[in-house]
């Protein structure tokens, strides 16, 4: 049955609806084997919204991502894009839902066969067939400046670092112009002075577009400069939700550890 | 002895496993490849990927088994006083018989190999997790058209193969006993009909259907980096070479009863 929101999603209306969470998630349990990953994850975030998740190496902040998106299935539990309920919708169906989120994957993922501005270019040739050339090309050195790369438009990914690979695959999660974005690990393997270029990328961004934005993170500082709120993971479950002072003040022994190490 | 009865239990799961996995596989490629939209350039990219970039190989093989066939039938035949029958025998054998399985096995060696380890390189560096977030249908654009590549050119290759057999096959021939390449076609053909060569030149579709979907399912079910890339690549040839060369023993009894 077509819903009143898979025909705004194939007309391409914004929902507008500032009432509705742009995320909610609900008591989310994703396994892998025996193994539990997250266990009765809920959270929400708004549009203009910015929340990191925080945590140890292995408690599943990725996979929260990539639930998120539609890339893994949750064992039980809800995620709501808009107040659309993802579970269950065939990879079409997804696909529509997709196009409104921006992801950046922590290792960029760029297709390594293609060009810096092929790669750019690559989901609005595939959405935006109606849109002329030229104006596809105009967008993508739009884009690739917004990110500040844009003198190397024909490099291939392997000829370019790993910060400026980030930089690339954060100009391709925005070519759609998402309402979401999705960050797994932006600073991750960056030097401090790419981490803190990226994070005034994020947060110039997020200025501009008003997006609702999770972040995964493992860096504090990177977390406290672009988040509004923080959540912070253990084992699969959250352990606290607050801004950074309500970290700070907290009396729970893991966060202390938490904030004392990073 | 349990451990003997529970290593067989795990074989029989995994081998079971692997076929559910092909199906459901199969069935979202299917699903994906007749819906729209369809991926005409990716499509046009894999036939000159899986088409043009094969034919000298295969050329190069058909070339060789030709001047092979020629050099073993002239001896065979001349030992029954049957010189006479070496157009048609080469012709039949070359067509019906080698044109198609050798073609096969080499495409399923570079393509197969060459899909199996692109799509695994892409699935352990998350390139196809972020066409899927790209909202892209990757059985679509990835799997679809290179199985789709490999069904259409298959044949066409494989018409290729033949072409060079029958050519190096009457040189070789040609060098010891001169026959014009006029005379020798004429022998050769005489009494074929379109049914003697074309089920089986159009049977190697079925081959590029195997050796495409072995090694787009080998290549996008892979985990475990370099060495999940290489057994990809491994398995892609292996199951597409085993898997080929026993769709041609069906094949074969198949034509046999509808293109008596």
């Amino acid at each position: 049955m077509t819903t009143a929101y898979d025909i705004a999603m194939i007309q391409g209306q914004p929902e507008g609806d500032d009432s509705v969470p742009a995320i909610a998630v609900d008591n989310l349990h994703k396994s892998f084997g025996i193994l539990k990953v997250l266990n009765g994850i809920s959270l929400s975030v708004n549009r203009g919204q910015t929340l990191a998740v925080l945590g140890r190496s292995g408690t599943g902040k990725s996979v929260l991502l990539r639930l998120i998106i539609g890339i893994e299935t949750p064992d039980s539990g809800s995620i709501c894009i808009h107040g659309q309920d993802i579970a269950g919708l065939a990879i079409d169906q997804m696909g529509r839902i997709r196009k409104r989120i921006g992801f950046l994957f922590q290792h960029a993922a760029l297709y390594d066969s293609l060009t810096i501005a092929e790669n750019v270019a690559f989901p609005l040739e595939h959405h935006r067939r109606d849109m002329p050339k030229s104006e596809r090309g105009d967008r993508v050195k739009q884009l690739l400046a917004e990110v500040g790369m844009e003198g190397d438009f024909k490099k291939l990914p392997s000829e370019i670092s790993g910060g400026m690979q980030k930089r690339v695959g954060l100009a391709r999660a925005l070519a759609l112009e998402p309402e979401i974005l999705l960050l797994d690990e932006p600073t991750a393997g960056l030097d401090p002075i790419s981490s803190g270029e990226i994070d005034d990328l994020i947060l110039k961004l997020q200025r501009e577009h008003q997006m609702a934005s999770v972040v995964v993170t493992h860096d504090l500082h990177s977390a406290r400069t672009i988040a509004d709120r923080l959540t912070l993971l253990s084992e699969g479950e959250i352990v606290i939700e607050g801004t950074f002072d309500d970290l700070q003040h907290s009396n729970i022994g893991f966060v202390n550890e938490f904030l004392k190490q990073s | 002895m349990p451990s003997a009865v529970n290593s067989a239990a795990g074989l029989f799961n995994g081998f079971f496993e692997w076929f559910g996995s092909l199906g459901i596989f199969s069935w979202n490629v299917l699903k994906a490849a007749v819906t729209p939209p369809y991926e005409w350039r990716e499509l046009i990219r894999q036939l000159d990927e899986v088409g043009s970039k094969s034919l000298p190989l295969v050329a190069m093989a058909g070339a060789a088994i030709g001047v092979v066939i020629s050099l073993e039938a002239r001896y065979s035949l001349s030992r029954f006083g049957a010189k006479s029958m070496f157009p048609a025998t080469l012709v039949y054998s070359v067509i019906q018989v080698m044109g198609p399985i050798i073609t096969g096995l080499v495409v399923c060696g570079r393509v197969g190999a060459g899909i199996g380890a692109e799509l695994a390189s892409m699935e352990v560096t998350e390139q196809i997790d972020a066409i899927e977030a790209c909202a892209i249908n990757p059985y679509r654009l990835l799997a679809a058209t290179r199985i789709l590549a490999c069904i259409l050119m298959l044949p066409l290759l494989t018409l290729g193969t033949d072409a060079c057999a029958l050519l190096t096959g009457w040189f070789a021939q040609t060098l010891v006993e001169p026959l014009s390449f006029h005379q020798f076609i004429q022998a050769g053909f005489k009494g074929a009909t379109f049914n003697s060569f074309l089920p089986q030149t159009f049977k190697t579709g079925v081959y590029g259907m195997i050796i495409g979907l072995i090694a787009c399912f080998q290549g996008m079910r892979t985990r475990g980096g370099a060495e999940g890339v290489g057994r990809a690549a491994t398995n892609s040839v292996v199951l597409g070479s085993l898997f080929v060369i026993l769709a041609d023993v069906v094949l074969v009894k198949f034509i046999l009863v509808v293109f008596p």
